[in-house]
């Protein structure tokens, strides 16, 4: 895992006494609210409904067990008891008090973290897949290239004030686990056929009002010019990205505007003209990033292993003798872990989606829970996913009774990954001042039913996803079902659509047609799932059914 | 026919430069591509800093303006003049706020008119903001992944 | 009536303007009527509020009750989590929301 030198440590603590001088100005009177406003949102400090929230940077999802141990604590020194796991890999705090916020960002800073643009219209907290450095399938881990990205990224003198924020994904395999496509600047870091690692830029994707996939915009970037592709890429949307309308100044707008061959061409001239002006960082930094994520010890298999898919029942037949087994840990094994490029690992899914429970939300006490099993079970390191789920990366095999049962006694052995149980929601109505409608009791009683009907399984993965407004914090574009809560003259209503998805079959869903109230729409989503068990054939997703048939079907069981 | 606009050096509020202060105002971008004489130019948002590096030679005021400080426009066309070697008075004018000098100082200005005056405290911390820095930009500072592998 | 409600401003929580001061609860709001860009104005330059804004409400036999839902949860808190509303024994309070 990356560690802060002197300079890292200095810079986030610069920025807390930053932050510290502002919250003292806004308080005497010498900011306005609209001064103030960008400044406390690029330290991740939102006024919602309820109260000031705290979204805190969790860089590429990766921390470990005493950073975690550090979460829990503010949640229970500055707010109440939890916090809520974000798709973009974040943690927010719902109750953080302004004149407390420096504060929570001092204690973080003791810990290497911080809440640097987690908000604003500037580049935010650098998201990637979730198993990196762990996957079998990938490349090369790509948090180096995050972590490189991060740092150019971190208080950019000529990127502050975008036209709107900016949202960056590093992965590096075909699988595509953290949305890519649907970025600001998607990257793919790749090897060419001479073995040289280089990096595909894909930009202009993204979710909200007008959902886009991101166009292939270069096939193959040198490694040493990266961040010198980046800051063309960033410097052509900064001046030429729409500022008239904010709802058309994301960088989507511009190059759906310009066409991506124009928005490629501006940016190759950029890129051209600053590879003159020399801007990249020394090739020897990303050198001493990837030190930093060099695997443990027992985990290096160079040569062997990697790619190795789980042995089928292995991991659930493999538990240290003497230890309870059952079919609920069988279950969690069978739909919780992912493959290890170690053949005698797993990465294990924490579910934050009890069936009832409020997706992505952990208690303090679940938070302490989980930073133990990760510095007992998986080398210290622990990943938050953007399906608003945890994950202890690198667990052998013969651990997993004992995780399971430790995770099981905290409420946190749901087996349900990528399951309709395992729903990304929003925050909604409940907390967010922007929301139209609450996402949050929807995938409470939509999981709950499920689960109760045992329906889950026998439907299979199914990604539900729900946003509160066109926003799309909650993906919902990209839900093989997606729902969006809309304000019907004053009353709650939900669009549903079909057929979306964030991994590498990339595609955004269509709504089937008019909104339900809210027992209507869940009355919908089990109708729907009644079309896909009836039509499946066999070995059928969800969305494979849906690409299969068609709307149509959907639409007849739905209002015919 | 242009028309005068742009600070006058009594609102300068910050300069960091030895040589006298030009005392005339600016032209817009488009009359100084015509107007041959003028060494003072003001750059808008949506101006296209780049039409003017054909006469950086000629020119020793640019005045970049923030009608709102949100409209980040300006950071860039700072830089994109210093990185063609414009080396005159390069001025932040309209909403400059404390919280943003620090940027605009690593973009290439030298010199802020900000409409409303600032307090000189706040601003002298807001300028000594970040002793070190990580990227590149149009100050000659050594960035912190250079420090780190200095020989 | 029309009320007035914001965020205090170093707290962050919900109140409502109550002709004197800001209060937690939603009952103690007061019809502002044409005063309300006034009062408005003046309690955003003391800082004693941050963002207000004023909305329709009716007054009920149990009390005020804002027009829009939106106001009503920020009244009362969470929907989801009862425990961290402005009622946490009340278990009927949230289908005053709704
Ligand atoms: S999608 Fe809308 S309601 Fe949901 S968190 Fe985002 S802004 Fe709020």
């Amino acid at each position: 895992m990356y560690r802060y030198d002197s300079y890292d440590q200095a810079m986030v603590d610069a920025r807390v006494a930053e932050f510290r001088d502002q919250a003292r100005r806004r308080l005497e009177g010498k900011l306005t609210e609209d001064q103030f406003k960008p400044l406390r949102l690029m330290n991740g400090l939102y006024l919602q409904l309820h109260a000031y929230m705290l979204r805190v940077a969790i860089p590429y999802g990766t921390l470990d067990a005493r950073q975690m141990e550090m979460l829990a604590d503010i949640a229970d020194k500055y707010d109440r008891g939890y916090g809520h796991f974000t798709t973009r890999q974040n943690i927010q705090y719902n109750w953080i008090k302004l004149e407390d916020c420096a504060d929570a960002l001092a204690d973080l800073a003791t810990v290497e973290m911080h809440a640097i643009q987690t908000s604003g219209n500037c580049i935010r907290n650098i998201s990637s897949d979730h198993f990196a450095g762990a996957a079998a399938d990938e490349v090369v881990d790509p948090r180096p290239y995050a972590e490189l990205m991060r740092q150019w990224s971190s208080f950019h003198p000529e990127f502050t004030y975008l036209p709107r924020k900016f949202k960056i994904a590093v992965i590096a395999s075909e699988k595509d686990r953290a949305a890519m496509r649907l970025h600001d600047i998607g990257v793919r870091i790749v090897k060419n056929d001479a073995g040289e690692v280089g990096a595909q830029f894909y930009a202009g994707g993204g979710m909200g009002r007008t959902p886009m996939i991101a166009p292939l915009i270069r096939d193959f970037v040198p490694i040493d010019q990266f961040i010198t592709y980046a800051e063309a890429c960033l410097r052509v949307y900064n001046r030429y990205g729409r500022r008239d309308n904010k709802y058309k100044a994301r960088i989507k707008i511009l190059v759906h505007e310009l066409g991506a061959g124009e928005y490629i061409r501006q940016v190759e001239e950029e890129f051209a003209h600053l590879l003159s002006v020399g801007v990249e960082p020394p090739t020897a930094e990303l050198e001493r990033i990837k030190a930093h994520f060099e695997l443990p010890e027992p985990l290096r298999l160079p040569g062997q292993g990697a790619g190795t898919p789980l042995p089928s029942g292995g991991a659930a037949e493999s538990g240290a003798p003497g230890q309870a087994r059952g079919g609920a840990f069988d279950q969690w094994v069978k739909r919780n872990t992912h493959p290890h490029r170690h053949p005698e690992y797993v990465s294990a899914v924490i579910s934050l989606k009890p069936a009832g429970g409020i997706p992505g939300d952990a208690t303090s006490d679940q938070m302490r829970v989980v930073a133990r099993l990760a510095r007992e079970y998986s080398f210290d390191e622990l990943r938050v996913m953007h399906t608003q789920n945890l994950l202890l990366p690198h667990v052998a095999i013969t651990d997993l009774p004992a995780v399971y049962a430790a995770l099981d006694e905290a409420g946190l052995g749901a087996a349900n990954m990528d399951t309709i149980e395992d729903i990304i929601a929003c925050p909604g109505l409940d907390y967010c001042s922007l929301a139209n409608a609450r996402s949050i009791p929807l995938a409470q009683r939509i999981s709950e039913r499920f689960a109760q009907t045992g329906r889950t399984s026998q439907v299979g993965e199914l990604k539900l996803k729900i946003s509160g407004c066109i926003n799309a914090c909650g993906h919902h574009h990209a839900g093989h079902i997606g729902i969006l809560g809309v304000d019907k003259k004053g009353v709650e209503n939900y669009q549903l659509s079909l057929g979306g998805s964030e991994a590498e079959d990339v595609a955004l869903a269509k709504i089937t047609g008019p909104g339900f109230d809210e027992d209507g729409v869940i009355a919908a989503v089990e109708k729907v799932t009644d079309v896909y068990l009836a039509s499946r054939t066999a070995g059928e997703r969800f969305l494979d059914t849906y690409r299969r048939i068609g709307m149509e079907p959907f639409k007849e069981a739905l209002y015919g | 026919m242009s028309q005068n606009l742009g600070t006058s050096p009594d609102e300068v509020q910050f300069r960091f430069r030895d040589d006298e202060p030009v005392d005339h105002g600016t032209v817009t971008v488009d009359s100084a591509l015509e107007q041959t004489n003028a060494a003072a130019v003001r750059i808008e948002p949506g101006d296209d800093a780049r039409a003017l590096l054909p006469f950086l030679d000629r020119l020793a005021l640019i005045e970049v303006n923030f009608p709102g400080f949100g409209d980040g426009r300006g950071y860039s066309a700072a830089r994109i003049l210093r990185e063609a070697g414009y080396a005159g008075e390069l001025r932040a004018v309209g909403d400059v706020l404390i919280d943003q000098l620090s940027h605009m100082r690593r973009c290439g200005f030298d010199s802020f008119a900000p409409d409303k005056r600032l307090d000189e405290e706040d601003a002298a911390r807001a300028f000594a903001t970040w002793e070190n820095v990580y990227q590149r930009a149009a100050d000659a500072r050594r960035t912190i992944p250079e420090k780190r592998h200095e020989a | 009536m029309k009320i007035l409600t914001g965020n205090d401003l170093r707290t962050g929580a919900v109140t409502w303007w109550d002709g004197s001061s800001w209060s937690l609860h939603v009952n103690d709001a007061v019809d502002v009527g044409e005063d309300a860009e006034e009062i408005l104005a003046r309690e955003v330059a003391a800082r004693r509020v941050n963002v207000p804004y004023a909305i329709a409400a009716t007054r009920t036999i149990d009390g005020v009750r804002p027009a829009h839902i939106k106001d009503r949860i920020r009244a009362l808190g969470p929907t989801v989590r009862p425990d961290l509303t402005l009622k946490p024994q009340d278990p009927q309070a949230i289908d005053w929301v709704i």
